[in-house]
């Protein structure tokens, strides 16, 4: 673990969630400092996705109890859209299709959308072409990117591509990548790996939720949370990922029946 | 969510306002009186008052038809004005002379006059009410010897044109209501395309009604000749009333060989508030003869208004290797109730058919697409190919699809698909996760389940388009 004393960006304070009165998060604490990449593991059902769609503010998610504090803002306060547009990103799971709107129309409107809240420059689509194709070249698409559907018809790794691509345009200052490794061959896993690396600065910090190490091989986290049943049960640096790929999640509940055996 | 999509649906009729004109408004009630009132005040020679008192004749052994699914009280055609004319001040010889509060109207319409006529090369034949106000372009299309008037003006200047095809396609009792507008019409455009000749720009009418209680009776009359093309526009917006007025249009299209025909349709009319109370019932007969080998009829249509839309713009392919097409967004909202679609008749060998049909229902509305496609014994390798999808905003409207096709040759092949989608709130978040507000969302997922359609349209009109959707439906997603 290094030592950051970087600006604080994201303060999760004992945050509970429910989906149509089932509790899934059960007091989360989490503190995310600029320059910082977290990765949260943990199986499924413990609790991961639900984070990341709390954090963006998902309709269907209610939060009963606790905190989130985003750039000395009260993040809960903020409206999904809002949310994107103070720079906190999602990277979607499972992208949505959107049929018959053109890729380049939905990027160039959500981009254009994004700078005027921030009171940047907005281009218009010759100039938005340009500086679109620059950021296509880091992720090694093809151009006929733009013209296709919003991920209709897209390949698993062709919609994650799409996801990084519009972070890439988005430039957030927190990146939440929801299982952007699942369905990946390895060579898309490099370059969508590339591109985060890529966009990772001192400026902002990133969020990896994943099942597995492989991606962590790529993208080298500076911590490491493992979640379950809505908590996080254990943090540490990145070699608790290689533990945890090693022995497994049940090697986290032996050793702390070890370490309460210990104690008591 | 659901609430924010309600919402978005729910803004005023932004072109409901009366415009404070003279007008002359006929008694009430309909019989033969009332239909020798308005043929005398045309002026119409014999042959077209006996045309009306034929239909009027037919149209009173009719009933009104009852089979659609759609519900409205009982109309009383006694309780209505058949005829209604701006008082002429005096004759006009340019723009300059139309009443400046008319100009103001289209103004607030966003459709300004000249300027549309001159920038986007459009000749505005304008129906205020029942009676052509002024008409652009005239002289220019008259130099390739088109002919582009209300119909009042072709039965005095054109009567042999007029009457060798008015009612050929839709003939004077073909329906309740055609039966009706045959009695009654009072203007409308007529479109004469001579032989060889590509018309330079589109037509375009922009209608209103503004009488309150007005029935509004239009006749449209478009002739192709051989080896002709045109493509038609007709806009319409409304005022908003609380009682309801009935529309009751008839569209005749006639192509000859080689000759191509495309009428696009962008229907406002006021839909009546968000509790259904007013609104236009628009029930309307549009259908196109491909008379001619080789020739083509094309019907585009965007529907956003109405209480009550009710229509079937068809093709009779009668010409060998004819083609019919029909691209239609239908988008209800509210208490909006439309049953629309098409009919293709093949009869000629080689035709082939296109139904793209696109139904948007949001609020409480409900909209059913109705087609036929009939191959006829004589239809040789006749091909269709139908489409409708259906997309449900919020989860109190509804959609249907009423599909009949009738085979009667083998060699056809006749396709259709069909699908409903719901606009998904995993699509609103996703693009709200990119920063795009509800409104805007909506209006992208529209516009892109849309898209087959819209480019069927010319340019400038699909723009038009574009922004009448985002527009009928803010306030829809919550």
């Amino acid at each position: 673990m290094n030592i950051n004393q970087n600006p604080i960006i994201l303060n999760v304070d004992n945050l509970h969630a429910s989906i149509q009165d089932t509790e899934i998060l059960k007091g989360i604490n989490l503190t995310v400092r600029s320059g910082e990449i977290h990765a949260i593991m943990g199986l499924n059902g413990s609790g991961k996705s639900t984070f990341a769609k709390v954090l963006a503010g998902h309709p269907d998610y209610h939060v009963t109890q606790g905190s989130i504090q985003y750039e000395q803002q009260d993040l809960l306060e903020l409206s999904a859209e809002e949310r994107a547009q103070a720079g906190v990103f999602l990277a979607f799971q499972y992208p949505i299709e959107i049929p018959g709107v053109a890729n380049s129309q939905f990027l160039r409107l959500a981009y254009n959308t994004v700078q005027a809240k921030r009171g940047k420059e907005e281009l218009d689509p010759l100039e938005f072409d340009d500086f679109v194709r620059e950021k296509m070249k880091l992720l090694e698409m093809k151009p006929d990117f733009l013209d296709r559907s919003v991920n209709e018809g897209f390949s698993g790794g062709e919609k994650k591509r799409n996801e990084i691509l519009q972070m890439a345009l988005l430039e957030p200052k927190l990146g939440i990548l929801d299982e952007t490794d699942s369905g990946l061959d390895i060579d898309a896993l490099k370059i969508v790996a590339k591109g985060v690396n890529h966009l990772h600065n001192t400026d902002n910090a990133i969020i990896l939720i994943t099942h597995y190490q492989r991606l962590l091989d790529h993208i080298v986290p500076d911590f490491v949370h493992v979640m379950e049943a809505g908590r996080i049960i254990k943090t540490g640096g990145k070699e608790l990922a290689l533990e945890l790929e090693t022995h497994g999640y049940d090697w986290i509940h032996n050793d702390q029946k070890r370490a309460a055996g210990a104690s008591t | 969510m659901s609430a924010a999509l309600q919402n978005l649906v729910n803004q005023p009729y932004k072109h409901g306002f009366v415009t404070d004109i003279e007008s002359y408004v006929a008694p009430k009630g309909l019989n033969e009186e009332t239909i020798r009132l308005i043929s005398a005040k045309k002026d119409e020679p014999e042959w077209l008052l006996n045309f009306r008192l034929e239909a009027f004749q037919k149209w009173l052994t009719m009933t009104e038809p009852h089979w659609q699914n759609v519900k409205y009280p009982k109309i009383d055609f006694q309780a209505i004005s058949y005829y209604a004319a701006p008082k002429p001040k005096n004759k006009l010889a340019s723009m300059d002379e139309v009443d400046p509060e008319l100009l103001r109207t289209f103004e607030k319409l966003g459709v300004p006059m000249h300027e549309r006529a001159a920038l986007a090369g459009v000749a505005v034949d304008v129906i205020f009410d029942s009676v052509s106000v002024a008409t652009t372009y005239k002289e220019k299309l008259a130099e390739v010897g088109i002919i582009f008037c209300s119909i009042s003006e072709a039965v005095h200047n054109h009567p042999e044109l007029v009457r060798q095809y008015l009612g050929t396609v839709v003939p004077v009792g073909d329906n309740f209501f055609a039966a009706l507008n045959s009695a009654v019409f009072t203007d409308g455009s007529f479109c004469y395309i001579p032989k060889g000749v590509k018309c330079p720009m589109d037509l375009s009418t922009y209608f209103r009604i503004n009488t309150q209680d007005s029935g509004q009776f239009e006749r449209t009359l478009i002739i192709a000749e051989e080896g002709a093309s045109v493509s038609y526009l007709e806009g319409c917006t409304a005022p908003q009333f609380d009682t309801n007025q009935l529309h009751a249009a008839v569209v005749e299209l006639v192509a000859l060989d080689h000759a191509d025909i495309k009428y696009s349709t962008v229907q406002n009319w006021y839909a009546g508030d968000e509790n259904g109370v007013g609104g236009i019932y628009n029930f309307v007969t549009k259908r196109g003869l491909a008379k001619g080998i080789n020739s083509r009829i094309s019907w585009t249509q965007v529907e956003t208004g109405s209480a009550i839309t009710w229509k079937y713009p068809s093709c009779i392919l009668r010409g060998d290797n004819s083609i019919g097409e029909f691209y239609s967004v239908a988008v209800t909202n509210h208490h909006q109730q439309a049953d629309t679609g098409t009919k293709m008749i093949h009869i000629g060998k080689n035709t082939r058919s296109t139904i793209i049909s696109k139904g948007i229902s949001a609020g409480k509305s409900n909209s059913s697409y109705r087609g036929l496609v009939r191959i006829a014994p004589t239809a040789e390798n006749a091909r269709n190919f139908s489409q409708c999808d259906s997309m449900l905003v919020g989860d109190q409207s509804g959609a249907h699809t009423f599909p009949y096709i009738q085979v009667r040759n083998n060699s056809a092949k006749v396709e259709h698909e069909a699908s409903t989608s719901k606009i998904g709130e995993d699509q609103l978040f996703y693009l709200a996760q990119r920063g795009i507000d509800a409104e805007e969302a909506v209006s992208m997922i529209v516009n892109g389940f849309c898209k087959e359609v819209f480019q069927q349209l010319p340019m400038e009109f699909a723009v038009e388009a574009t922004k009448l959707l985002s527009f009928k439906l803010e306030n829809s997603v919550g």
